[in-house]
């Protein structure tokens, strides 16, 4: 089998191309430039020709080369003769030419100015605002509907998310809060350390603990782990038409999916954090028990001492309105999904990053309101 | 005897491509078919008939070696394609193309670039190319213009046609296609079957179908089996027009005449 190769014959009409061997997709092929140069030195009624007596096989990579060649004739204003091409190759490049490119379909791939952008973009956050508002507004009512009984859902769907939601995430909520207890308690023996206060630490963590970390980083735990899931969900259940077979039925996907959602990461929020704070505690008396000599006992007092009644309820609350804002961006997220595999991708992620956003932007929100209330 | 509905081969000269022998298709101890043996032969359209669940994709999937049969083999060219080094296997696939039943472009890339990959993977061709072939292929199935539109962005029918200039891409020397018409109206499902035997005229293609469109059967269809799924083989084989007219068994003819019941039963 003899390579690729494109010899040019110049005569009195145009140009004889002649292509020769065997034309494979794997070998490398000619690249047509002498042609081209040859071509442009043609004018009009001149014609390109073909002889393919020496052409043992061909490929599309030949075809596309033709193509590209016939282009620069045409330009030229160059004949074009192709009754000297295989059979099969002819009916391709007619079958490829056959349909007319769309005018509308070609991209425009060119930048936008600045200011087109600016305002796209700007239009876009106003509709995302606006329909997140609308959606907002949408679950508010369906959560009203829920408590008054007149709700649309599944209790077994909202048991399984319940349990999800709770017994499930444990294991994770208990390794986390663990550490996070015993680092508290490490950095600060070694500050506490310089003025014999080592004591102070069980203050430290139980105070941290009950009234901002457990809740905080619980809804970061299940920010990733049910806020995403949630996305997904609804994402592949918006791909596969799913939600659309709710609204025919005249049920609001609102209601049946994500109400039961929000109710059951609201619900078990709290009771995660309760347990992450005693997780936290442990974590941080295992570390003053090791570290600073401390008994059990006299961290066990030193802690009890230092909690407030109205500390742990609003560390609890913070709990609950994270578990609401969790919710609420995952379904959102995934409400919004588009129509193909990736956009599923997108909206999980999506999930993640605004459900952190909420609830650290609710931290701050709170820490200044609860110290200006005293609390 | 002859079974009456295995139509006699037309002449010894044809050219079997992939032969299918005493193919056993099970999951687990689940048999789905048995004893199947068959041979496709070279520049045919071969059609993979029979009703709903008894195989069809299975076996479809085994041809391309996605599934390990239970027993037989499968011989692409003399080669036994069911017992070979992993290598040589990877070697044998890139003569297949395959259209999967719902197109399965990869909804992250563009069309072009869908076909682009392929290209990229398997051979040397620079980026200019790579892009005149996408291009060229895409113009071949009706979508000049449409290289950078993503599939979520065009109608199912346009991206079947996508996934066929993707199974196209490497010039297959077998094409195997999956439903080529499921979920596709009349006139753009006549059309894709135009462009099938279009493309297997001109590049010499051997085309694997499975289908239930009797209208595409009929009219692009050389040669087929019917595999049956109570009986668990296949019950008839040969040309579908020739089977239409021949073929007395019941189950046979009323899929091929869309349940109307035989004649003089």
């Amino acid at each position: 089998m003899t390579g690729p190769r494109l010899d040019v014959v110049r005569d009195a009409t145009g140009i004889l191309l002649r292509p020769g061997g065997s034309w494979d997709i794997e070998v490398e092929t000619p690249s047509g430039s002498e042609v081209i140069s040859a071509i442009d030195k043609l004018g009009r009624g001149d014609t390109l020709r073909y002889d393919t007596t020496k052409l043992s096989a061909w490929d599309s990579g030949f075809l596309a080369l033709l193509l590209r060649l016939e282009e620069a004739a045409t330009a030229r204003a160059v004949k074009i003769d192709r009754t000297g091409l295989p059979d099969g190759a002819r009916r391709l490049l007619a079958l490829a030419e056959s349909a007319p490119a769309r005018e509308d379909a070609r991209r425009d791939s060119g930048k936008a100015p600045v200011l087109d952008r600016v305002g796209e973009s700007t239009i876009e956050a106003v509709e995302y605002a606006d329909a997140s508002v609308e959606f907002l507004g949408e679950a508010t009512q369906a959560v009203s509907r829920f408590f008054t009984g007149r709700g649309r859902y599944r209790k077994r769907d909202l048991w399984l998310l319940v349990q999800q939601a709770g017994a499930g995430a444990l294991p994770i909520v208990s390794l986390v809060s663990f550490l996070l207890g015993a680092i508290l308690a490490f950095v600060g023996a070694v500050q506490l350390e310089q003025f014999g206060a080592t004591i102070y630490v069980a203050n430290l963590v139980g105070v941290a603990m009950a009234r901002d970390m457990g809740a905080l980083m619980t809804g970061i735990v299940m920010a990733g782990r049910s806020g995403a899931a949630y996305a997904a969900q609804l994402g592949s259940m918006k791909v596969n038409q799913e939600t659309d077979a709710l609204v025919t039925l005249g049920i609001s996907p609102v209601e049946f999916l994500v109400v039961p959602r929000v109710i059951a990461l609201s619900s078990m929020m709290p009771l995660l954090t309760l347990y992450s704070v005693l997780m936290g505690i442990a974590g941080g008396a295992l570390v003053a028990i090791v570290m600073l000599d401390l008994s059990l006992t006299t961290y066990w007092n030193q802690t009890i001492d230092a909690l407030t009644v109205g500390g742990i309820a609003g560390g609890l609350f913070k709990a609950f309105v994270y578990g609401i804002l969790i919710a609420l961006a995952g379904c959102r997220q995934g409400m919004r999904c588009g129509g193909s595999a990736s956009a599923v991708g997108d909206a999980a992620t999506a999930a993640v990053v605004s459900s952190i956003v909420a609830i650290i932007s609710a931290a701050g929100v709170f820490a200044w309101v609860f110290y200006m209330l005293g609390i | 005897m002859t079974n009456p509905c295995n139509a006699p081969t037309v002449s010894a000269s044809e050219q079997s491509h992939i032969e299918v022998r005493d193919l056993t298709m099970a999951f687990g101890d689940f048999v789905l078919q048995r004893d199947l043996s068959f041979t496709i032969p070279r520049g045919s359209i071969f059609v993979i008939m029979g009703g709903s669940g008894c195989g069809k994709s299975t076996l479809l999937r085994h041809i391309l070696g996605l599934l390990r049969p239970a027993e037989g083999s499968i011989l692409l060219d003399g080669e036994d394609m069911t017992d070979i080094d992993p290598e040589r296997r990877q070697t044998l696939m890139r003569r297949f193309g395959v259209l999967y039943q719902s197109g399965a472009l990869w909804s992250s890339m563009t069309l072009a670039e869908n076909i682009s990959l392929p290209l990229e993977e398997y051979t040397e061709l620079s980026a200019r190319e790579i892009r005149d072939i996408s291009a060229l292929k895409l113009a071949m199935v009706g979508l000049r213009g449409f290289e950078d539109y993503y599939p979520s962005e065009v109608s199912g029918g346009m991206q079947k046609r996508a996934g066929l200039a993707r199974a196209i891409a490497l010039d297959p020397e077998i094409l195997c296609i999956d439903e080529p018409s499921a979920g596709l109206d009349p006139i753009s499902s006549k059309r894709l079957d135009e462009l099938i035997q279009e493309l297997r005229e001109s590049l010499d293609t051997t085309v694997v179908m499975v289908t239930h469109e009797l209208p595409s059967i009929y009219s692009i269809g050389t040669d087929s089996i019917f595999l049956d799924a109570e009986t668990r083989t296949m019950i008839a084989s040969g040309p579908p027009t020739w089977l239409r007219d021949n073929c007395d068994d019941p189950t046979v003819h009323q899929f091929m005449t869309r349940g109307e019941a035989p004649d003089g039963v």
